[in-house]
């Protein structure tokens, strides 16, 4: 690796998110870094703030679940089609994690405001909501373009400690390449440090290249990368493997009781070594 | 409902509230709405564009990140679905959860883009097969998008209708409460208000909502299942199979 990232083992890689981190991490179609997850689990990561950009479905479930988040900020936390998320319910109803709840355009605009070094971003819509009553964080301002009432609520920037993802591919100078994905870049641009894991690590320059440099992350934001093939299983990796819905449905059945979780723990996650 | 399925006949009674829109968006977790964008897409010969959340076939505009909701903010997207643990008679809807905030008793996903696409989208399609007393509330727990606001919010949209699997109901932005539109097939009118909690307009007798006809039953079992499956291939394969 020529690049300034560092290309580092999956356990080394969960050694750089420390315990209350700010971690943010993508919704499931977008490359879900589920092996550096495990690892995180495995080394036993504390009180992180999961900010889920802008939801999340098992990777934020199976993080609350095995004790990793104090705190979960997030449009929604959800199996989709297999259901509620069975951790973070049982989290939220027994008060044992914050839920931050937000909502996806805001967790958006406030990365933006981030990438942008700005100190916050206006959004339409959302006052008169509960979600806004309960954002002390939050503010509603007059828009001081306009001539008549007009209020605006405004979104401190949010800057994470980390953003964490699964890529397909990355290249030997530390270019991370994730096609259209557009939010990575976002949280990449908006978080102090970038971590990723990839399929493969190709000896080419994807910022040289124009098929590849529009959907490309710059060396410059990404800090470290950990090669993990089928790093996203059992979710899907988009261009490369579909999400294994036998897996899903197991862990979503298996979740249900907080033993049935412990147990799925134990076999999938704390007992395993990862591939990579 | 005889002939059909019950999924078909929602999917069909949803595209038909599409209408004469042009870009129907279809978030999370949505099988049916996204059955119903891509029949009314293929009845309409193309002239609704569908852009559904998670398929990159059929979402021509989205970069699957922020572009959904700038699309919106611009008044780009014409209609927009949403569901709800809990929605009640002015219109809220309520995603977050039952009982006390922030320790309820039972936890719901979260809000999504409610909060923001209820205000931005000139019509959200509610659909709710669960038509009982537990979701259709007199007020809901929790606002995670309110049905209307006062003036002077910048706000150009709202509920439109709400559509059960018993009945569907039209909202009246001016009277802030719905009104009965059509009774589903199999269904009856004492069931509707049995297992609705709100009060809503209601004449004294509604007509049957009607069931789709035959060319929109070959596309179902056709086109839209097959592109469906990209999203939601089991219930592609589960529902909507032939």
């Amino acid at each position: 690796m020529t690049g300034p990232a560092s290309l580092i083992a999956l356990d080394a890689l969960a050694e750089r998110i420390p315990d209350g981190a700010l971690l943010a991490v993508p919704k499931d179609e977008s490359g879900v870094a589920m092996a550096a997850s495990r690892a995180l689990v495995r080394r036993a990561v504390k009180e992180l703030h999961l900010l889920c950009v802008p939801t999340s479905g098992m990777q934020a479930d199976m993080l609350i679940g095995a004790g990793c988040v104090g705190t979960v900020e997030c449009g929604a936390v959800s199996l989709d089609e297999f259901g509620y998320a069975p951790c973070f319910r049982r989290a939220a109803e027994t008060g044992a994690i914050r839920v931050l709840d937000s909502t996806c355009p805001a967790i958006y605009a406030a990365l933006q405001a981030s990438e942008k070094g700005q100190p916050f971003a206006p959004l339409r819509g959302v006052i008169g909501s509960d979600v806004q009553r309960h954002r002390a964080d939050w503010k509603v301002i007059q828009n001081p373009m306009a001539e008549g009432e007009d209020p605006v609520l405004i979104l401190p920037a949010i800057r994470p400690d980390i953003a964490l993802f699964h890529a397909p591919l990355a290249d030997v100078h530390g270019n991370v390449w994730v096609g259209n994905r557009r939010e990575l870049v976002i949280m990449a641009h908006a978080a102090a440090a970038t971590l990723a894991t990839v399929e493969e690590i190709a000896d080419i320059n994807l910022a040289a290249d124009e098929r590849y440099a529009a959907g490309t992350i710059s060396a410059l934001y990404v800090d470290a990368l950990a090669e993990a093939e089928g790093g996203a299983r059992p979710l899907g990796l988009h261009g490369r493997y579909g999400r294994d819905d036998g897996a899903l449905r197991a862990y979503a059945e298996a979740a249900r009781s907080e033993d049935g979780f412990q147990s799925w723990l134990d076999r999938h996650v704390l007992s395993g070594r990862e591939a990579a | 409902m005889a002939g059909i399925s019950r999924d078909a006949f929602l999917i069909a009674a949803l595209a038909r509230l599409i209408g004469d829109a042009r870009s129907v968006a279809v978030g999370a977790g949505s099988p049916i709405p996204a059955a119903a964008a891509l029949l009314a897409e293929e009845a309409s010969g193309g002239r609704v564009r569908p852009m559904i959340l998670g398929s990159s076939l059929c979402g021509p505009f989205n970069d699957n990140g922020p572009e959904l909701f700038d699309r919106a903010g611009q008044g780009r997207i014409d209609v927009f679905f949403l569901g709800g643990g809990q929605i009640d008679g002015a219109g809220n809807i309520n995603l977050v959860g039952t009982g006390p905030y922030p320790k309820p008793e039972t936890r719901f996903p979260g809000s999504f883009g409610s909060a923001y696409l209820y205000f931005m989208v000139p019509r959200v399609i509610l659909f709710r097969e669960e038509h009982s007393r537990r979701v259709l509330v007199p007020k809901v727990d929790f606002i995670s998008a309110p049905g209307a606001s006062d003036v002077p919010l910048e706000r150009r949209g709202g509920p439109d209708a709400l559509l059960t699997g018993k009945a569907l109901f039209r909202f009246s932005g001016a009277r802030r409460r719905f009104g009965l539109e059509s009774v589903h097939p199999g269904a009856t009118m004492d069931e509707v208000r049995a297992g609705c909690g709100f009060e809503f307009d209601c004449p004294d007798a509604a007509p049957e909502t009607p069931a789709p006809p035959v060319e929109w039953l070959a596309l179902m079992n056709g086109p839209v299942r097959r592109r469906v499956a990209e999203v939601y291939p089991a219930f592609a394969e589960t529902r909507l199979g032939a």
